[in-house]
């Protein structure tokens, strides 16, 4: 079985995190940002975790990022790639790299957001390496 | 001289079972309590403080009170991971100390082979990180994977270096009659060992075992009635550390935190220790804990763990002389208790003679738990002798 084979598992949805998922079902990966300080934070919450602040608000990020670390998980029948990525906007989030070379997958390789349809009817945001 | 101690470890007891058939989770517990309080010499009578963490059945210390027929008049059921027993300890001292109760009882049990073991943790929809983790299918052997890769990529530490904690844990383990896996291994062996999650191989994971294991904690004036087997708790740290709103680092651990407040409380250095005693759920995490304590420079963990030098009789600085987590056993896949025993039994003078490290004054326990590529709890204790 090969990655693109994989079945992947429906997030947990709260009241708190609804518009993210609303927007990875349209194709766009939302972040938050507290109006107060100016910090963007991952994962979303209602409060800001560096001034807490009550004021943060959605946007949408660029799909850029960078691989700040991650493992190939080799013994299940479906091989995957678990990395953390730095966006753009300053903040790593835990996803997966798909579409790739599993031995070739380096820290340091951009990379750029894509979906994964979940088994739930959400999308998943993971990432792509950039063509050289 | 006579180091200063608000509390003192008067009782430790290790299950000896690797797999608990026939023996439930609550009697587990009440075992290795039993084991515990014949050490000291006392009663379950003569507990009034008792801790215990997320692998204690039903609703925790009050479960486990009525089972025991414990009366209690002091509870803590702090739940960091396997880090909660160290953190009971630093607990249990400043409970005693401030006349809360004066013989603390803590239990760690469980059968993670047997049937009806539930997850690590528990991932309901309401754990707020839940649905930004589980789909992309983290385990926690691809999690602290993640902090090995950064670790290698930011300090060259190569899976040599890392293979020698495993070696230098199986030496230990090959004289513990009671370790799951007690054949001496090469780093040859780990590197050719399947690959897990790169870079982690088979062998650089812990083992999965039933058991448990109890300290029982105590006022200086009753270990002073008790004589000189308790050992000195001389100073205790913790720390939480997490993802910090997405602004991560993951080559550091809470060692960071915790070992400092640790050794400043006890006036002493990791230069100072005879023995580590650490948190080995795989072999990066006692890599980059040691380098995190102090015992080397940040980043310098690979050439400090290599050519043995954590060997008992050959290294500088013997590490898990019982064979850790990695060849011996993690009871419920928690293994902060197990650390504190085995150094009450090098302190005592009661390790296997192979792996007794002489005159042992002074040891550090260190306890982590949940997940070092996410969040994590940390706790550091420095021991002594009773005449440390």
């Amino acid at each position: 079985m090969s990655e693109s084979e994989r079945s992947y598992p429906q997030p947990s949805v709260t009241v708190e995190t609804q518009p993210f998922w609303d927007g990875t079902a349209k194709g766009i990966l939302l972040l938050k940002r507290c109006r107060d300080c100016g910090e963007t934070h991952y994962y979303p919450r209602a409060l800001c975790p560096f001034c807490f602040s009550g004021e943060t608000e959605w946007y949408e990020a660029s799909g850029q990022g960078r691989i700040y670390t991650f493992s190939v998980m080799r013994r299940v029948p479906a091989p995957y790639v678990i990395a953390f990525v730095t966006l753009a906007e300053g903040v790593s989030m835990m996803t997966n790299i798909v579409d790739c070379d599993l031995d070739a997958v380096a820290i340091g390789q951009d990379v750029q957001l894509t979906f994964r349809e979940t088994e739930g009817g959400y999308a998943l945001p993971v990432f792509t390496p950039v063509a050289a | 001289m006579s180091r200063p101690s608000r509390a003192y470890i008067a009782g430790a007891y290790e299950h000896p079972t690797r797999h608990a058939v026939g023996i439930s989770v609550a009697q587990l517990h009440a075992d290795v309590a039993k084991g515990a309080l014949a050490d000291a010499g006392l009663t379950k009578d003569d507990v009034d403080g008792y801790f215990c963490a997320g692998d204690a059945p039903g609703l925790g210390g009050l479960s486990m009170a009525e089972y025991m027929g414990l009366n209690l008049r002091y509870t803590d059921t702090t739940e960091t991971g396997g880090s909660s027993y160290v953190i009971h300890l630093g607990h249990a001292a400043e409970a005693i100390a401030a006349g809360k109760c004066s013989v603390a009882l803590i239990t760690l049990a469980g059968r993670p082979k047997m049937a009806n073991s539930g997850p690590a943790r528990n991932y309901g929809d309401d754990t707020p990180d839940a649905g930004f983790e589980t789909p992309f299918s983290p385990t926690i052997v691809n999690n602290y994977a993640m902090a090995a890769m950064r670790h290698c990529h930011e300090f060259g530490t190569t899976p040599e270096q890392l293979a020698w904690v495993k070696v230098a844990a199986s030496h230990h383990a090959h004289h513990n009659k009671h370790a799951v896996r007690q054949e001496v291994v090469t780093v040859e062996d780990v590197l050719n060992s399947p690959m897990i999650a790169d870079p982690l191989h088979r062998l650089d994971c812990c083992v999965i075992s039933d058991g448990g294991g109890a300290l029982v904690v105590v006022s200086p004036a009753i270990a002073k009635s008790l004589g000189d087997r308790c050992v000195k708790l001389l100073g205790q740290g913790e720390a939480v550390k997490h993802l910090n709103g997405g602004k991560i680092d993951l080559t550091y651990t809470g060692a960071a935190q915790s070992g400092p407040i640790a050794f400043a409380e006890a006036n002493l250095t990791p230069a100072d220790m005879d023995l580590a005693m650490i948190y080995d759920s795989f072999t990066i995490t006692v890599l980059m804990t040691l380098e995190d304590l102090g015992f080397c420079e940040k980043g310098q963990g690979g050439r400090f763990v290599a050519d043995g030098n954590l060997i008992s009789g050959t290294g500088k600085l013997p590490f898990n002389t019982d064979g850790g987590g990695l060849c011996n056993n993690h009871p419920t896949n928690r293994g902060g208790m197990t650390k504190v025993i085995e150094a009450v039994r090098q302190l005592r003078g009661e390790a296997h003679p192979k792996v007794q490290v002489p005159d042992c004054t002074l040891a550090v326990a260190h306890g982590t738990g949940g997940q070092i590529g996410t969040r994590m709890g940390s706790a550091t204790a420095i021991l002594g002798r009773n005449d440390a």
